[in-house]
């Protein structure tokens, strides 16, 4: 019995060691969304390529898309526009949001890297990224055809963060399939 | 003199003038109460900074959302609910109690009081121990008391 308590440091060591490994693999950067599973805020934003549209929440429903926080001045966002390009060949809707931005430099950034997204919503005071939590762009959202945010990615878009993505529109999908049947 | 004045300005750090904004509040109470938000809410992009310190532009935005709501009279309540509702709880210092917290809130309570079992268990068989040396001594017979006498050198005879 004695000798047994002897080990308790020495349990309590390779618990905490155990811990504390795990913590050195999380992204502390990481925030868990607080909009996940609520639908998206309601908003009327001009369109970025068209200023006289106006869009609104209405206007995202409808089918599962990618819905991306960008702008001209992050570099991540150069650095993951390829991706959505590649995103947007293989069938994906890709919906943007140009936050606190200008207007002539976007349009310049579109025509240059080519545009993957179906419309871009033109947030420059920032209201709509404050009412969805961003942080920091680039900052990229999962929705369902209904609107609701099922999915949130902070950070670069690449290859591996995408296969995540694209698993969860492709479970989305599958199952706005079955219950529209 | 006029190169020299030019020089020193070249050098005057742009980053002190960072996280200065001007506000101007309708009262003193309104003031007192931006400024315990802001201390109180946490910048999102930052880690470990509040509002009120932090440079990102962010922090910026709510710190003029939090001026916004304070001059419209919004209570410090409303004011922390609007900013969870969009950030999670991390952007709250003080965290509330809920089942997520209770750890980080009665966790250190019941270290005390596991230490408090521990001290009290450790100083009782000390104590069983050192009484069981006492009766040790007043149970030896007759032959083992000499014994023990002769060894500390204390005995009839010597």
């Amino acid at each position: 019995m004695r000798r047994f308590i002897l080990f308790i440091p020495l349990v309590i060591f390779i618990g905490m060691g155990a811990f504390l490994w795990k913590g050195l693999a999380l992204d502390p950067t990481e925030l868990p969304s607080a909009l996940l599973d609520k639908p998206l805020p309601a908003f009327e934003l001009p369109s970025l390529l068209d200023p006289e549209r106006q869009v609104t929440e209405a206007d995202l429903k409808g089918e599962v898309a990618l819905v991306n926080v960008w702008a001209t001045w992050c570099p991540s966002c150069k650095e993951e526009h390829a991706q959505l390009n590649r995103i947007k060949a293989e069938g994906y809707k890709v919906i943007g949001i140009n936050y606190k931005d200008d207007r002539e430099k976007a349009d310049i950034w579109l025509k240059k890297y080519l545009n993957p997204y179906a419309f871009n919503i033109f947030d420059d005071k920032g209201s709509l990224g404050l009412d969805l939590g961003v942080y920091g762009a680039p900052e990229t959202y999962v929705i369902d055809a209904e609107g609701i945010i099922r999915y949130k990615h902070v950070g670069v878009v690449d290859q591996r963060v995408w296969e995540t993505l694209r698993t969860v529109m492709d479970q989305l999908k599958q199952s706005g399939k079955v219950s529209a049947e | 003199m006029r190169y020299l004045v030019a020089l020193m300005l070249v050098f005057i750090p742009l980053s002190v003038f960072a996280a200065i904004d001007t506000y101007e509040f309708k009262d003193e109470a309104t003031r007192a109460r931006f400024h315990t938000l802001t201390f109180e809410l946490r910048c999102p992009k930052c880690q470990n900074q509040n509002l009120q310190d932090s440079n990102s532009p962010i922090a910026a935005d709510l710190r003029n959302e939090v001026y916004k709501m304070v001059q419209a009279g919004n209570d410090d309540a409303e004011i922390k609910a609007f900013m969870v509702a969009r950030y999670g709880e991390f952007v709250l210092y003080k965290p509330p109690v809920n089942e997520t917290t209770y750890i980080l809130w009665y966790g250190p309570f019941g270290l005390v009081v596991i230490g408090i079992i521990v001290l009290v268990a450790v100083s009782r068989k000390r104590k069983r121990h050192e009484s069981e040396v006492d009766d040790l001594e007043t149970h030896l017979n007759k032959d083992e008391t000499d014994r023990l006498n002769d060894i500390l050198g204390k005995g009839e005879h010597k």
